[in-house]
């Protein structure tokens, strides 16, 4: 079967995931995103590429940053930005998914960028337009269940490649609540692909998915030998409300072992970068030393992903 | 078709360029043929010229038929460009397009007081009302053929051509 968010020549018409992504692609996604970003740097912040595209913002889970994100991209592309807090409209009502989907396409939406609690949502909407003809129309997944983040995944591997040069001299640390985390497996993806000799991911077992080796990484429960010699530390969100589910003692036992602090971080290398997807938990998974130090590239992460998702965009709607 | 000769149409650039050029205007090359000329050319002609670079990818008229070009590059305006006199500079003008995506990213960047068009060959062909101020060369090239200007690493420019089934790219 046909990668579905490829074309027959190989061309991206959907991105929905870094899974099985050939490298080239995901390398010219990096390399146009360099050129997207000094857009940003301008007073005029605008080119007119997707000038009269209608970009709909379909989210049926609630996030306002990722939304914002990709709002900010689609309109320095100039394209008309519409967005569906779909959550409190029609699927209340009873609608489908893909009445839905059918319904914003007879309004002639030229990309969907989909965020939805269920793993598979985009992928069902991609399928349905390739099905009935209409692959004209493009998705971005911005985000499904646990499964996948992709254009997180790629101003991820863009601020490790902006900071770091080459993947394949790299060791980078995952840390934290990678279970529940869709930003982890784009990244770790993503880091395979473009031949990263060592990921590791690290964290309590509870946080850990089974057989999380088989994805390629290393596994570390304690946060000392598995940030020791790394070149790239990636903290992520602790989600407060895995709390409830008996997953953790609490945030407090959780920092004091898993929490990165300046004296955890001496064990990395001595110019390691640290990254987070944000929001972020200050005194949960991160000091408020770490976060706002010299290492941080936690805000250029934000500015790279502006660029990211236009260079998604554009090779997308460019077909 | 014997092809121009690349320095030869840059020494005679130069020559009608002299003397007319305002002495601090800035020379802006289109990437990636128009860049070397404009480097060429500040060094040539007389005066305080500032370099800068346009890739036009996102200013396209093709973009909805051809999507995004690979290798792209950053474009680079790092002087104000309120007021300032700028010669865009490219290697081939054909149809005018490339100049008018050029033309409105400049204006993204400020109101020049003035642009004019500095361009090694004028191949003809023209699809828009845009002519050049100075050109090295002109001469006719049949539509099917694409001029390419290659670089050499002594930096010595020269042309080649490739003939192709469809109509040339916007030169």
């Amino acid at each position: 079967m046909r990668n579905p968010q490829l074309d027959a020549e190989g061309r991206l018409v959907h991105l929905l995931t870094l899974e099985g992504l050939p490298a080239e692609v995901i390398v010219r996604i990096l390399d146009a995103a360099v050129p997207f970003a000094s857009i940003s740097e301008r007073d005029v912040k605008k080119v007119p590429l997707l000038r009269g595209r209608s970009v709909f913002n379909l989210f049926f889970e609630n996030s306002t940053r990722t939304r914002t994100t990709f709002e900010i991209a689609a309109k320095r592309l100039s394209a008309d930005v519409i967005n569906l807090n779909i959550g409190a409209s029609s699927t209340s009502k009873g609608e489908t998914l893909l009445d839905t989907v059918d319904n914003l396409t007879a309004m002639n939406a030229d990309m969907f960028v989909v965020r939805h609690a269920e793993s598979g949502a985009p992928h069902l909407i991609a399928a349905h337009l390739n099905r009935t003809g209409r692959s004209h129309v493009h998705v971005v997944n911005a985000g499904d269940g646990r499964h996948a983040h992709p254009t997180q995944g790629l101003l991820d591997l863009f601020t490790i490649r902006h900071y770091k040069h080459d993947f394949r001299r790299l060791t980078v640390a995952i840390v934290g609540d990678v279970l529940h985390s869709r930003v982890a497996r784009s990244l770790i993806h993503g880091l395979t692909t473009l031949g990263t000799p060592e990921v590791r991911v690290v964290g309590p077992k509870t946080l850990l998915p089974t057989a999380v080796q088989a994805m390629g990484v290393q596994v570390h429960h304690d946060m000392r030998s598995g940030i020791a010699g790394c070149d790239v530390v990636v903290m992520l969100r602790l989600q407060n409300e895995r709390m409830k589910g008996a997953l953790l003692p609490s945030a407090g036992e959780f920092f004091k072992h898993y929490g990165l602090t300046p004296g955890k971080l001496a064990l990395a290398k001595p110019d390691a970068i640290v990254m987070h997807p944000g929001p972020m938990n200050r005194g949960v998974e991160i000091d408020s030393a770490v976060a706002d130090g010299a290492r941080s590239v936690i805000l250029p992460q934000v500015t790279f992903g502006i660029a990211v998702r236009m260079a998604v965009m554009s090779m997308l709607a460019g077909g | 078709m014997p092809l121009p000769d690349a320095e030869r149409a840059l020494a005679d650039l130069a020559d009608r360029m002299r003397g007319a050029v305002a002495f601090d205007a800035k020379f802006v090359g289109i990437y990636s043929g128009g860049a070397w000329v404009a480097q060429r050319l500040a060094q040539m002609i007389p005066g305080e010229h500032m370099l800068g670079y346009i890739d036009v990818s996102f200013y396209r008229d093709d973009f909805n038929r051809t999507g995004l070009k690979p290798a792209l590059k950053r474009t680079e305006i790092s002087f104000p460009v309120d007021g300032a006199t700028i010669v865009l500079v490219d290697d081939v003008l054909y149809t005018g397009r490339s100049v008018r995506a050029a033309i409105n990213e400049l204006f993204d960047y400020g109101r020049p007081a003035r642009i004019e068009l500095a361009v090694l060959v004028d191949r003809g062909g023209r699809e828009l009302p845009i002519e050049p101020t100075y050109a090295g060369a002109r001469l006719a090239v049949a539509e099917n053929i694409s001029l390419a200007l290659a670089r050499a690493g002594d930096g010595a420019l020269s042309f080649s051509a490739e003939t192709s089934a469809s109509k040339a790219a916007d030169a």
